[in-house]
């Protein structure tokens, strides 16, 4: 296909895009459910395309999304609450003066500002996040495979219990959670922010470092005799991944507008990594499909599921809350027996699918596949 | 010699109680074409290690140019710290990583082909260029490093042209025939820009007809790129067709060394291929 071509229908799809979610945000009522899965969607993609950065094309094997999820939901959330709701949100041990005055100033600041702020403190956790991540990158980057996995893993259920200890309080609220975050505008900021933080990765990982992450993620050892620096490489991918999962995270305390510790339990680690196991590890489109089908079955499609169901006056036994769970249980199985790498593998979207030659060639690919098997 | 880019002097390397190399001397000189052989297991691939930073000699010292570039603990000097005398003037221990010694200008190759399988030839050999990126990781990322970018893509362009790889650079790695990945490999250390390049067994499992052309591809690389090249080998035609000198390790330990014709009338080196013919 013509390169002008894909540029036409690029464009064209962005147009598409761009007036549906204008659509739907005056019908927002009418289409609550496609509206939810949509926001939630975007946000898981950007935390499962910064976690591919890590893990698929560094092949660092980490599992610590949650916790950099929850630095970044935690700062976002203290900076955006609004300043009069912040006493009826620590109402029961009050909050610290240090918040109470940073945010007096900060509600000082004229109009301008106050429309920033809210992306500004997604940036800010997400630089809180990268610090982190570059301090306990030093030590544990140097673990191989499952021990980074458990390491990350354990990094990040110390971060959700420091936030819920009582000797936090002040500034997190302990156990009780933040309330009253305020929204994100509407979905196509939504959009545009997870849009500016997939571009960047893609960007990256389109160029020299990107290829540079690969080959570590391909052979290390010959990665490191063709002169690139690992520790140095690693650090970076895990710095830059951290930061964007953490955007993700104050995005997500946006989108929930209520966190608290136990909504970054491991569980939303696992919820991410499916994501990409379904997408392909190592495909960045691949990811954001996979992020916007995953949410759509688990929140919506599967629902189905979840209600009582009467066939001629006989009530079909499973049919009941939870159920959908399993059914989703039982459809990540099949893609993982059929598709072992994923939808997409290490490819990534294009539009030479459209192309019918296309169609041919994976046919015959799919008979010769075939055959040899038989 | 004083136009040896690469001295080796006393080198000894211990695993546990083995003593995988022992006091070995090696010279190789600007433009030569050195090689290193012996039975299997006789220590040549660690020397290679510890030449490229992997291992930390036991004792001896490596000299690249000029500079120490690998240092053990002197033997003597070893003595007085185990005998807890401190005091005594020891050699700081000098240690490089890999990455440190390519920068330096030593390539390598590896005895088992260890290529990027799920990249192209071409991105093969442009992520050798990587080290010499000299934009950091924002502006490379955001687009304001174009101009290295292009340079560095018309480099590899160049290499691939220049060594006859260039109708298979955009398929993968892996799907290349054997004798062309060992190709991919040398081209791929060679984009580093070293001075010296280090063959591990470049002819390992080739046909007569792939080993030909690899002495071609060899000559071909030291000609346009004026390299000194140190290789391992176990096929002895493509070591007697290409070394200017040889040298003959077995058991860690020199045996002998000198042009072709002086290596191949060895006894000892006979001896150490074909083992004491019983009487």
């Amino acid at each position: 296909m013509k390169k002008e071509m894909k540029w036409l229908l690029s464009l064209a799809t962005l147009a598409l895009v761009v007036w549906a979610l204008t659509a739907l945000e005056g019908r927002r009522n009418e289409y609550n459910m496609l509206y939810t899965v949509l926001q939630k969607g975007m946000i898981l993609a950007v935390a499962a395309v910064a976690m591919n950065l890590l893990n698929g094309f560094t092949g660092l094997f980490s599992l610590g999304q949650a916790g950099f999820m929850a630095i970044g939901a935690y700062v976002t959330a203290i900076l955006t609450i609004p300043a009069t709701k912040l006493p009826g949100v620590y109402y029961i041990s009050g909050v610290s003066q240090a918040i109470l005055s940073f945010r007096g100033w900060t509600d000082s600041l004229p109009d301008w500002f106050q429309t920033a702020f809210p992306y500004l403190a997604l940036i800010i956790g997400g630089l809180v996040a990268a610090l982190f991540a570059a301090l306990i990158g030093y030590p544990v980057l140097r673990l191989k495979s499952d021990y980074l996995a458990i390491a990350t893993l354990g990094f990040s259920e110390i971060i959700r219990a420091i936030i819920a200890s009582p000797q936090l309080n002040l500034i997190t609220n302990g156990s009780y959670g933040l309330k009253s975050i305020p929204k994100l505008e509407n979905l196509l900021v939504t959009f545009l922010i997870a849009a500016v933080c997939i571009a960047f990765i893609v960007l990256l990982i389109r160029s020299s470092y990107g290829r540079a992450f690969k080959a570590i993620r391909e052979d290390e050892v010959a990665a490191e005799a063709m002169g690139i620096n690992l520790a140095r490489h690693k650090q970076y991918s895990f710095v830059i991944s951290s930061f964007f999962t953490a955007v993700a995270g104050g995005m997500l305390a946006m989108y929930m507008r209520s966190i608290d510790s136990g909504t970054f339990k491991i569980g939303l680690t696992y919820d991410v990594l499916l994501i990409i196991v379904i997408g392909g590890i190592g495909s960045v489109t691949g990811s954001v499909i996979s992020a916007l089908l995953v949410t759509a079955a688990k929140e919506w499609w599967l629902r189905f599921f979840d209600q009582p169901l009467v066939i001629a006056g006989w009530e079909v036994p499973l049919f009941r809350t939870g159920f959908r769970m399993v059914i989703f249980s039982l459809l990540l199985m099949a893609v993982v027996l059929f598709y072992q790498r994923g939808l997409l593998g290490h490819k990534e979207f294009t539009w030479n699918v459209l192309m019918p030659s296309n169609w041919r060639k994976w046919l015959n690919k799919k008979q010769a596949g075939g055959k040899r098997h038989a | 010699m004083p136009d040896n880019i690469l001295h080796i002097e006393n080198l000894s390397m211990q695993f546990g109680g083995v003593l995988a190399v022992s006091s070995l001397n090696l010279d190789v000189c600007q433009d030569e074409i050195v090689a290193l052989i012996g039975p299997n297991g006789a220590g040549k691939t660690t020397v290679f290690n510890m030449v490229t930073g992997v291992y930390v000699p036991t004792n001896g010292r490596i000299t690249f140019k000029g500079k120490t570039i690998a240092e053990g603990y002197p033997e003597s000097q070893m003595k007085k710290l185990y005998a807890g005398d401190h005091t005594g003037e020891y050699s700081k221990l000098i240690s490089n990583t890999p990455d440190r010694i390519t920068a330096l200008g030593i390539a390598r190759t590896f005895q088992n082909i260890r290529l990027f399988k799920e990249m192209t030839v071409f991105d093969n050999v442009l992520v050798a260029t990587h080290m010499h990126l000299k934009a950091n990781i924002f502006s490379t990322a955001l687009g304001l490093a174009r101009a290295e970018e292009k340079r560095m893509r018309e480099e590899t362009a160049y290499l691939i042209n220049l060594m006859g790889l260039s109708p298979q650079k955009d398929e993968l790695a892996s799907s290349l025939p054997y004798g062309k990945q060992r190709h991919l490999e040398i081209l791929r250390a060679l984009a580093t820009k070293p001075h010296l390049l280090l063959l591990d067994e470049p002819a390992a499992g080739m046909n007569p007809q792939e080993t030909d052309e690899l002495s071609a591809f060899i000559y071909r690389a030291r000609e346009a790129l004026k390299l000194t090249v140190l290789l391992i080998e176990h096929q002895m035609n493509l070591v007697m067709d290409i070394s200017d000198r040889i040298y003959v390790i077995d058991f860690g330990k020199l045996i002998a060394q000198g042009n072709p014709a002086q290596v191949q009338d060895n006894p000892d080196v006979i001896t150490a291929y074909l083992g004491v013919e019983e009487a």
